[in-house]
Parts: structure tokens; C-alpha cells; sequence
């Protein structure tokens, strides 16, 4: 069975539609490939009634010749992502036990493109880390482990659950959502692939909320293709988020493979950190060389405020979630502690509700917000952020892409970042802007590093032209031929 | 700016999260940190820039205002830690 799991999500879809084998058969390899995997803990939830329920009503519809895009496919759903009476928990124990009443719209509009779920995946808590250690329900390991070593590695976060399951063929593809990395640093740490649309492109209702102006949900999967098939499907306009943008949804399938001759591509100057690995630095150059050769136009840029763009996020994602999870008082759903006064009541239940880095970072939000202090810390990260935007405006000017190192290192071991919260913060360097900003970024597995680490490269491009990074993905894809695969150590 | 013991004491009682009495000077010297490294914002010229609070550059969308959901108690009391005879049972708030 485990022929049907390595496939990707086109050449399934693909094998579904002309009966080569049914969604039953397909759903139930990955059933099994999920029970043989739970030392990953990548799934959170596993809804294996569910799924078989989805994939026989796939059959019946592609018998009737009325399968969707999607038809048969069994993905993984973020935790992040609200399910209709499947528990929902953003990693959360204030949250354990918690099923909603409604249905996200990027689910609903995957499962009205006849998608098959498997089960919830695992992030860090409320989406707030980088290695998904944050988690009430414990770190996922990532499937690829350094050469000669038996070392649990992370697969990044916050959609660790995600990029773990889809590079250990658990399932098709996966949704995530990227705040400031939390999509495209685990797609890098796992060798898959993971786009962030522009800002407005995937609806946020339904999503558990961690910094409104800066959340937004896309894929991740095994190729370039399968990224654009699936955020064809979660996309779209949807009235109740009134920051969803009213724009067609164009066919980003249709984008890969394109001629990319002529493409001005930029590579920003500032993104050559400090201590940046050589690696990290000759995986940059081969891209920059492989899109010279398949015919683009390679131009030095200029994005000066690059070095302001974490702390500038460490003000406003903070305070947005102080803001957000103001909600979680243990009075209409979630956890309640015990207390003798209202107050005592909200203040344990927060308290026991709440790991160690969501307390951190709602205690920075409202300091940053509060009397006093709102102006030099707060407007001042806003200005900021607005100064971070004009950089890629005048970037625009002179490319039409930027083609970056998706993060400053590989995988790291678990553990390893605990001590300082900064030295953790510094992993998502390279993909915070493009959150500032609103902007489309897509991490493309590129090579592997010494200890044999998938490594990734990120393209970032204008606001709703996710259609010109999914041309220049395809290209490095087809490029790097990246075909390696993790040993299956797990089952 | 360092912030202090009292200082994680006045933002957690803000944020109604009860912090251990042991556990302010840890977190007074995590949050400094934290806000030390994010002082280098002050060497960014932000004279006459606007702030931008949201990448969305369309007008807020207005819609009727009419009752578009509801009437279903059981579903609005379904996660509720305690309930009671169609409402929410909640510490006593009035003295």
C-alpha cells in the first residue's frame, strides 16, 4: 500500500479521477501509514470514521462522474483550523476538549472540493514558536535526522504536525498557517514544499487567532504543483472576514512550468546575516545560478529596514495576541480553573491554561500596549512595519521576485533553543517580513547540508502574485531535482 | 527598558494571569531581555510615517445589519465548563 502514500497530491488526484484505485483504498493506506508513525506525533487527533465516511461519499461521486479538484485526497488539517465536531485545540490545553460548532471556510472549501480528512496535526501552542515545543501535547520529530545520529530533530513551527506528516507520506498535504514563518521554516526543515499567499487571499474565519493582521494559512506539501492545486482550493473571497479580499482566485496550477525567461529576480543584499553557515550561502548562490540559467534576470537589491523586521514583529504579533486571547476566560468554552472570586478565577485558569511562551508573549503585548508605553513601543513598531512594506514597494521597481534562504540554519535538535527566547525568535529572520508586508512567500526544498538536512529557499513576490512564484518555484524544483527522502526510521 | 519584579506584577494582574510571587524575577529578566533587543527599533527614522496597522489597503466592507445566525442555544452551550437551563453558569460576579 505504501506506493498509494509516496504519491503527490496531483498524480493522486490524478489516479482517483480515472479509477486506478478509489479514495477507500488510498484513505486507508494512509490510516495505516499514520498508525505506524505515532512516535512522530504529528497527528493530534485522528479521525479514521471520518475519513473512511469522506472518501466512500468520493467514490460514489466520482462513479457519478462529479468528483471535484480535490476529490478523494486525504489531508491533514492544522490544528489551528476549526472542525465541526472534531476537537480543536491550537496545541492548547485551555482548550482541551473544545469541538466546534462550525466549520472553518479553508476546510469547508477543501471538503467541498471533495477532500478527505484524516485528523487534526500539531503546532506550537496557539502558533507561537519555531521548533513545536510549545505544544500542550508535546514536540513532533521531524522525520529526517542527521546523518549517523538518532537524535529527535524539530520540524519547525508553528505547522510542525504539518511538515512532519507530509514528508512521512502521513498524508497528502496538509494545512498550516504562517504568522511570520510558522508555513514556510518548517517546509524548509523537512524538505517539502509550503506557500504563504498574500495577506486577504485564504479566509481567516474559523482560524484560532494568534496576531489578525499578520495570520494566514496556506499549504504544505511534496511539490510545487500540489502547493498550487491546494491553495487553488483554499482560497477565495469570504464575506464573513472583512479582511478577505474580493479578488478571483486565479488557476495557480496553470502557472507551473511556465517560461520563466525574462523574470527579473532580486536578492536582497541585507539578507546576508552574520553568521550565516556557508552552506546556507552556497545553497543561496546555486539559486541564484539556477534561475540565471533557466533565463532570468538576476538584479542586486536593496531592503534596508530588513534588520527591524523582528523586533518590529515582537511588538505587534505580541501585542495583537494579548489582544485575541483576551478571550479565553474559562466562561463560555474551554478550560475553568477553580477560585474564589471571578477575578481569581480568570486569573487561574489563564494561568494554568496557558503555557510558559503564550503567558511570555501576552505579558510583553500588554505591556507594550499599555498606559504609557503605547507609543514608544507599539505606533513606533507600526511605523516600523510601514518602513519594512516601502522597502519591497521600491524593491518592485527594478524585480519581480526576491529569492532568499528560507531560514539561517537546518533543522536544530530539540531543546536546543530553550535558554533564550530571542535566540529562538532569530530562526524566522528571513520569513517575518514578507508577514509585515502582506506578501506572498513559498519555501522550495533546494539540497541537502553536510549532515544530509534538507535546506530550503524562499521567493517572495508582490502582493496577489502568487501566479509568478509558483513559475519560479517550479523552476528551482525542477532545478534542484531535491528527490531525497528521510530513512523510515518511525515504523 | 528593564522592567521589574513590580512591573510583571502590574501587566500579569492587567492580563489576568496569576504569576507565582517566584516567578516575577525570572520574568522581569526575560521580558527586559526581550525588550533590550527590541529597543534597536529607536534607530529607525519613523518621522512622518504613518503607522501601518494592517497590509489590507480596501476599505472595511459594510454589510447589512441584520440577525444572520443564532437560535440555537445547544450549540452556543455545547463547550460552556458549566451550564444550566439554556445559560451559562458563570462565578458569582455581584456581591
Amino acid at each position: 500500500m505504501s506506493e498509494l502514500t509516496a504519491l503527490t497530491l496531483t498524480d493522486a488526484v490524478e489516479g482517483l479521477r480515472t479509477k486506478r484505485f478509489s479514495a477507500e483504498e488510498i484513505t486507508r493506506a494512509h490510516l495505516e501509514a499514520m498508525q505506524g508513525a505515532r512516535t512522530l506525533n504529528a497527528f493530534t487527533v485522528e479521525t479514521p470514521d471520518r475519513a473512511l465516511e469522506m472518501a466512500r461519499a468520493s467514490d460514489a461521486r466520482i462513479a457519478r462522474g462529479e468528483g471535484g479538484p480535490l476529490e478523494g485526497a486525504p489531508l491533514g488539517v492544522k490544528d489551528l483550523f476549526s472542525t465541526e465536531g472534531v476537537e480543536t485545540t491550537a496545541g492548547s490545553r485551555i482548550l482541551q476538549g473544545f469541538k466546534p460548532p462550525y466549520e472553518s471556510t479553508v476546510t469547508a472549501n477543501l471538503w467541498r472540493d471533495g477532500a478527505v480528512m484524516l485528523g487534526k496535526l500539531n503546532m506550537d501552542e496557539f502558533a507561537m514558536g519555531s521548533s513545536n515545543e510549545t505544544s500542550a501535547w508535546g514536540p513532533v520529530a521531524n522525520p529526517w535526522r542527521s546523518r549517523g545520529s538518532n537524535a529527535s530533530l524539530t520540524p519547525g513551527g508553528s505547522s510542525g504536525g504539518s511538515a512532519s506528516a507530509v514528508a512521512a507520506d502521513l498524508c497528502l498535504g496538509a494545512t498550516a498557517s504562517d504568522t511570520g514563518g510558522s508555513i514556510r521554516q518548517p517546509a524548509a526543515f523537512t524538505g517539502t514544499v509550503g506557500i504563504k499567499p498574500t495577506y486577504g487571499r485564504c479566509s481567516r474565519w474559523g482560524m484560532v487567532a494568534f496576531a489578525s493582521s499578520l495570520d494566514q494559512a496556506g499549504p504544505i506539501t511534496r511539490s510545487v504543483a500540489d502547493a498550487a492545486l491546494m491553495l487553488r482550493s483554499m482560497s477565495g473571497h469570504d464575506p464573513k472576514d472583512s479582511t478577505s479580499l474580493a479578488v478571483e482566485t486565479p488557476d495557480f496550477t496553470q502557472f507551473v512550468g511556465r517560461d520563466v525567461r525574462g523574470l527579473r529576480v532580486g536578492v536582497p543584499r541585507e539578507y546576508r546575516v552574520d553568521g550565516m553557515p556557508a552552506e546556507i550561502e552556497q545553497l543561496w548562490e546555486q539559486g541564484v545560478a539556477w534561475l540565471r540559467d533557466a533565463g532570468c534576470e538576476i538584479v542586486e537589491v536593496s531592503l534596508p529596514h530588513t534588520r527591524y523586521a523582528l523586533p518590529a514583529y515582537y511588538i505587534v504579533a505580541p501585542a495583537e495576541a494579548s489582544s485575541n486571547l483576551a478571550r479565553y476566560d474559562g466562561m463560555r468554552f474551554g478550560y475553568r480553573a477553580g477560585g474564589g472570586t471571578l477575578t481569581e478565577v480568570y486569573e487561574n485558569t489563564r494561568a494554568q491554561g496557558f503555557g510558559d511562551e503564550v503567558k511570555r508573549r501576552i505579558l510583553i503585548g500588554t505591556y507594550v500596549l499599555s498606559a504609557g508605553f503605547y507609543d514608544a513601543y507599539y505606533l513606533r513598531a507600526l511605523k516600523v512595519r510601514r518602513r519594512i512594506a516601502d522597502d519591497f514597494d521600491r524593491a518592485w521597481e527594478t524585480c519581480d521576485a526576491l529569492l532568499t534562504p528560507s531560514t539561517p540554519t537546518a533543522a536544530f535538535a530539540l531543546g536546543d533553543k530553550d535558554a533564550d527566547p530571542v535566540t529562538m525568535y532569530l530562526n524566522d529572520v528571513f520569513t517575518v517580513p514578507a508577514n509585515l508586508a502582506g506578501l506572498p512567500g513559498i519555501s522550495v526544498p533546494a539540497g541537502l547540508d553536510a549532515n544530509g538536512l534538507p535546506l530550503g529557499l524562499q521567493l517572495v513576490g508582490r502582493a496577489l502574485d502568487e501566479g509568478t512564484l509558483f513559475s519560479l518555484a517550479g523552476a528551482l524544483e525542477q532545478a534542484a531535482a531535491f528527490r531525497s527522502k528521510p530513512e523510515r526510521w518511525w515504523s | 527598558m528593564a522592567v521589574d519584579a513590580e512591573t510583571v506584577r502590574r501587566v500579569a494582574r492587567l492580563a489576568r494571569i496569576a504569576e507565582p510571587e517566584a516567578r516575577l524575577d525570572p520574568l522581569a529578566r526575560e521580558i527586559s531581555g526581550i525588550l533590550g533587543w527590541i529597543e534597536q527599533l529607536n534607530e529607525v527614522d519613523v518621522d512622518g510615517v504613518e503607522p501601518m496597522a494592517t497590509a489590507v489597503h480596501a476599505t472595511q466592507p459594510l454589510r447589512e445589519d441584520v440577525v444572520t445566525d443564532g437560535g440555537d442555544p445547544a450549540r452556543v452551550l455545547g463547550n460552556a465548563p458549566r451550564s444550566d437551563d439554556g445559560f451559562f453558569v458563570v462565578p458569582k460576579v455581584v456581591e
